[in-house]
């Protein structure tokens, strides 16, 4: 028999859906989530089929929506929240910093928060500024939340109905250039938990760490570093928070080399937190400096120059020519401080 | 017109305002007939692949905004959402730089940064479009402040849809200009939707335009598909601003013929629905009163399609033949002056 091939975007319907008939405490809602089915058709049809107590369409008002969610949540319910873009989430930022993330805290516990503010997030689209932005930093560094983004289309199924039962708030960030990319998956499929990266491609020169967007990136970079002699490895890391030091510590140690790939600008990103780490635990084992490939510190720019600032196979090559292959001491990085 | 308040200074500027000059209505004609063109234009382009990111088109909304436009003096600002190619266009900026922006050419009115939601002129005092829903009102209301801290007599218009009347920034930045007596005309473009969600679902107090009473604000509500009570209004608010230094709401009515933006279907909307707008097309309704009252007939209609068609080709053609904008533009205008340690090296580049 053959496994069905299926889309992110279907995948993530199918989750919402199988978790509305499990538990009747989840309800869907956001702007246009309902009668036009979200901007990227991701709550297509549940309107239609649970009804429009569970899923249903909000006015325009992120910080309100988020809000919402905190009183239902509170009230018992499991709300799993759209909010159409990245930028967008930007008016909601006040509810979500100092409500969503702290109530558990707060409260010493009594309250929980099991809410889903679900994302589409980065870019490759050929949007805009504020269509395209990499907001994980912002959710990462903020203690109380739980932050995901899958790469494929099992994963988000998996880790979408894993964020709706779990205990706390889920930020969900959607790489919504892989809503249409397809995985051989049937569904319901259930992969490994939060907090547990998935290694996407074995081997042993070094180490490319990716998530969301970047992912089919790295991997594509891997196969063509190939014809240059490279063997790499790729990590999915899924979850930034819980981060999986276990995986990522155990593949660097064995490759002894290691450059993250994410789309969001570098400076105090996601990415310099796992160079952090990784040279907190692989000090020994690292034959090179860790490397970053990202985006510029700059805001998104306009579809025509997008190719150049989002990360791609050619900067990715760049980086691996830069990981000292025969071991002698680059002095081109005394200047650079490592920054690819 | 559907003005339904009473003692607003629109009522009062309608009974006082003499009738146009035939030229000036030919002219809004004109102006409304560009705008619908144009967006045709770009809606096509978009469909080739020549714009990119999202595009919001003007289509149905023309007599409103030829009727706006028309109440602004040159000194005035203007605040718009991310639906402003006409707002643009009517400003008086080149049909040119306004298509080149949305092909993202460098010879256009954001150099090919902004797209379609970023349109930005200081000339012309358009301080842009804005893609954020609601983003515009505090800036604006901050731009009536700057006015009135400078002792000026400009006016700040700040445009909107209907559904932005629901996101927070729109009761701030009401209540501020209110308080602080702020020469500012708010107008919210009621087209009944908010993407696929209409007003009624969306707002408790569906009469838009009322919602400024919760601020002791005047407000009045016109048929956005009759440029010249859209005027009217427009310039009553707007002179009123000016002289007494008040803030404004302003509500017109028209409809969103096209869907949201460029790429969406509007299936939301049913058969009847669909069918309705034809009939509520304002640019058709002004060429037909045009005729009745003698001013313009069909073969002169023609004439001037033939001309705007020519103007909208050639700002086509001027988009198509200009340059994008360089790679080395990435690391432009991030800041003012270079800031140390950030990185610029581009893959081939040396990494000294
Ligand atoms: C803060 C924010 N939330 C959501 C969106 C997505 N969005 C863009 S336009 C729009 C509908 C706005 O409706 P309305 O204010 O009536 O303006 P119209 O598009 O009808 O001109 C939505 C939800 C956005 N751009 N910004
Ligand atoms: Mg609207």
């Amino acid at each position: 028999m053959t496994t069905p091939s299926t889309t992110m975007a279907q995948a993530l319907n199918s989750a919402l859906r199988d978790a509305l008939a499990d538990d009747e405490r989840v309800v869907v809602f956001g702007e246009d989530v309902g009668r036009l089915g979200g901007v990227f058709r991701i709550t297509d049809g549940l309107t239609a089929e649970f009804g429009e107590d569970r899923c249903f369409d909000t006015p325009l008002a992120e910080a309100g929506i988020v809000g919402f969610a905190v009183g239902m949540a509170m009230g018992g319910f499991r709300p799993v929240i759209e909010l159409q873009f990245d930028a967008f989430a930007y008016p909601a930022f006040e509810q979500i910093a100092s409500h969503v993330a702290k109530m558990r805290n707060r409260t010493r516990g009594r309250v929980a928060l099991p809410m889903v503010i679900r994302i589409p997030y980065a870019g490759g689209i050929g949007g805009v500024e504020h269509h395209c932005d990499s907001s994980e930093a912002y959710y990462a560094h903020t203690p109380g939340l739980k932050v995901v983004t899958p790469a494929t289309a099992g994963d988000a199924y998996s880790l979408l109905r894993e964020a709706i039962e779990d205990p706390d708030p889920v930020i969900f960030l959607e790489p919504k250039k892989l809503y249409w990319s397809k995985s051989q998956v049937a569904l319901p499929a259930r992969t490994e938990p939060f907090g547990r990266a998935a290694i996407r491609r074995r081997g042993a020169d070094a180490t490319l760490v990716a998530y969301g967007p970047t992912v089919p990136v790295a991997l594509e970079a891997a196969e063509a570093a190939v014809e240059e002699g490279w063997d790499l490895e790729v990590v999915d890391l899924r979850t930034l928070v819980p981060f999986d030091d276990e995986t990522v510590t155990a593949s660097v140690r064995r490759t002894g080399r290691c450059v993250i790939v994410s789309e969001a600008a570098g400076f105090a990103g996601v990415g310099a937190e796992i160079a952090a780490r990784v040279q907190e635990r692989c000090f020994h084992s690292l034959h090179a400096p860790v490397l970053r490939v990202t985006g510029y510190d700059i805001p998104y720019p306009p579809p025509m120059l997008e190719q150049h600032h989002l990360p791609n196979v050619d900067r990715i090559l760049d980086a691996l020519d830069r990981l000292q292959r025969d071991d002698r001491p680059d002095p081109r990085f005394l200047s650079l401080g490592g920054a690819a | 017109m559907g003005d339904t308040k009473t003692r607003t200074p629109a009522r009062r500027a309608k009974t006082r305002a003499a009738q146009p000059e035939p030229e000036t209505l030919v002219a809004y004609y004109r102006q409304m007939l560009l705008i619908r063109r144009f967006e045709e234009r770009a809606a096509r382009a978009y469909t080739e692949a020549k714009i990119g990111g999202y595009c919001h088109l003007n289509l149905g909304e023309e007599a409103t905004v030829t009727g706006l436009m028309a109440a602004l003096q040159p000194r005035d600002y203007l605040f718009t959402n991310y639906r402003e190619h006409g707002y643009a266009l009517a400003r008086g900026i080149d049909a040119r730089r306004v298509m080149a922006e949305l092909y993202g050419r460098s010879t256009g009115v954001s150099k090919g940064w902004g797209g379609s939601m970023h349109m930005f002129d200081l000339e012309s005092r358009l301080l842009g479009g804005y893609g954020i829903v609601g983003g515009q009102l505090p800036l604006a209301t901050g731009a009536a402040l700057a006015v009135n801290y400078k002792g000026g007599d400009e006016v700040v218009m700040c445009q909107m849809g209907d559904g932005t009347t629901n996101i927070g920034a729109f009761h701030e930045s009401l209540n501020m200009a209110a308080l602080w007596d702020l020469p500012i005309v708010f107008v919210v473009i009621n087209n009944g939707l908010g993407m696929g969600t209409t007003v009624e679902a969306s707002s408790a107090e569906p009469e838009l335009y009322r919602r400024a009473s919760a601020y002791r604000m005047e407000s009045a509500r016109v048929d956005g598909t009759d440029v010249v009570a859209v005027r009217d209004a427009a310039q009553a608010a707007v002179e009123r601003a000016r002289r007494e230094s008040k803030p404004f709401l302003l509500e017109t009515t028209s409809p969103r013929l096209r869907g949201h933006s460029v790429v969406d279907p509007a299936r939301y909307r049913t058969a009847e629905e669909k069918e309705a707008l034809k009939e509520a097309d304002p640019l058709a309704h002004f060429g037909l009163t045009l005729e009745e009252a003698g001013i313009l007939d069909a073969e002169a209609r023609t004439k001037l399609d033939a001309e705007v068609k020519a103007e909208v080709d050639d700002a086509a053609a001027f988009a198509d033949d200009s340059p994008h904008p360089d790679v080395s533009t990435l690391f432009d205008y991030t800041y003012a002056t270079p800031v140390r340690g950030v990185p610029r090296r581009l893959p081939a580049d040396p990494v000294f």
